[in-house]
């Protein structure tokens, strides 16, 4: 029964894939392996495209998709909940001695070193964002002048964007839709 | 509003508008679920990222059982979960059956360009906030650059990077801190003893 193969294919690529969506990219490889007839790796790097361009977890995007060419709709859906089922099953039992354990200063101990990590690995994340965002890595090695390295035009929104999250409280929901009209409208 | 479909409703909109990886749901969470339903604190969501990256699955998904469970237990985590993962069915499923070269239209990418932009900034003033509440001491700051240059340059794995800092936590608040993970009777208990010996050496 194929549903059932591809949610326990999913479940177990939900349950070894530590570190976020990007990190079930080498599962999607082994499994266009095994399952030559599921996808091909035209699908793979189309996979890659449309996940990164649509809203949504990267790793949940991805296992739609993959579902998708398997099983049509409800292929989908048996993927993708094979992927978060261990998250939640994990998470359920991590939370629950969490809570259990909330007052214990052990634990307040060890989540005094997790945050400033945490936020030290979102910073790694956001210089990553950066290039892609403000930078154009591909034209200054082409070139190598300094100058091709750095977009303008982006940066200028980038600096108008975040002056304006500082002033103005409205929901992030508008920058994106702001920034994405902005976009289309000159071209980015 | 029931809570399940507010959590639902709620983790739907994070997702239908997170792009990236789960750094990028970071604005999104904050704005949420820490201003505007008060579901969790700031260092809740530190500390739910923070375990969110060393445990099995996708970040965001993580991180939405841990909300949704906090809130109405294990229905409510996988509530928040369908809620995160709800957007992606229906925007790929569509995009799957009918627009296959979705990502080449010249509209999608320019539209994507502008949105990154929009990511970048958003997830700055995300940083900015909440680093405040994560760095809170000397250590923090140790850990968060020495973590930050083995994450970017040597590349270490980012669940050996939590896993280290949860025991360098531990170890340094034992270390500067004697009586930390002693309960309230022993602390009284030595303190006790101590007068004692004090009041011995005054006799003699």
């Amino acid at each position: 029964m194929i549903f059932i193969k591809l949610f326990f294919e999913y479940f177990k690529i939900g349950l070894f894939s530590i570190g976020g969506g990007l990190a079930t990219l080498p599962f999607i490889y082994e499994l266009q392996v095994k399952y030559p007839d599921w996808l091909s790796t035209a699908d793979i790097t189309n996979m890659i495209a449309v996940s990164e361009s649509t809203p949504g977890p990267m790793g949940v995007n991805m296992a739609t998709y993959v579902g998708n060419m398997v099983g049509g709709l409800p292929g989908g859906i048996v993927a993708t909940l094979g992927l978060v089922s261990p998250s939640i099953i994990v998470i359920a039992i991590v939370a629950h001695f969490l809570r259990k354990f909330k007052d214990s200063p052990i634990v307040e101990a060890v989540m005094s070193g997790l945050r400033p990590a945490s936020l030290a690995l979102v910073c790694v994340a956001t210089v990553s964002v950066a290039r892609a965002a403000i930078l154009r890595t591909e034209l200054y090695e082409q070139t190598g002048v300094l100058l091709d390295l750095f977009d303008i035009r982006h940066i200028i929104l980038a600096i108008i964007l975040f002056v304006a999250m500082r002033k103005i409280d409205i929901h992030p929901i508008w920058y994106i839709v702001i920034a994405a009209v902005v976009g289309i409208v000159f071209k980015f | 509003m029931n809570k399940y479909l507010d959590l639902f409703l709620t983790f739907a909109r994070i997702g239908g508008f997170t792009f990236g990886g789960g750094y990028a749901m970071l604005p999104m969470i904050t704005r949420e679920c820490v201003d505007k339903k008060k579901w969790a604190t700031e260092e809740e969501v530190m500390d739910y990222f923070a375990i969110g990256q060393c445990t099995p699955g996708v970040i965001a998904v993580n991180t939405a059982t841990f909300v949704g469970g906090k809130i109405a237990g294990p229905l409510g985590g996988f509530v928040a979960t369908i809620g995160v993962i709800f957007p992606s069915w229906v925007i790929i499923t569509i995009i799957a059956l009918f627009i296959q070269n979705f990502a080449q239209y010249e509209v999608v990418q320019h539209a994507l360009a502008g949105i990154t932009v929009a990511v970048f900034a958003l997830v700055v003033n995300a940083v900015l906030k909440l680093g405040k509440k994560s760095v809170v001491n000397v250590m923090g700051l140790i850990i968060c650059l020495t973590v930050f240059v083995l994450s970017a340059i040597v590349k270490v794995p980012a669940a050996w990077l939590i896993l280290l800092s949860g025991v360098f936590g531990l170890i340094y608040t034992k270390i500067s801190n004697k009586n930390a993970f002693k309960s309230r009777d022993e602390v009284r208990d030595t303190d006790q003893n101590e007068k004692e010996e004090n009041v011995e050496k005054e006799d003699e």
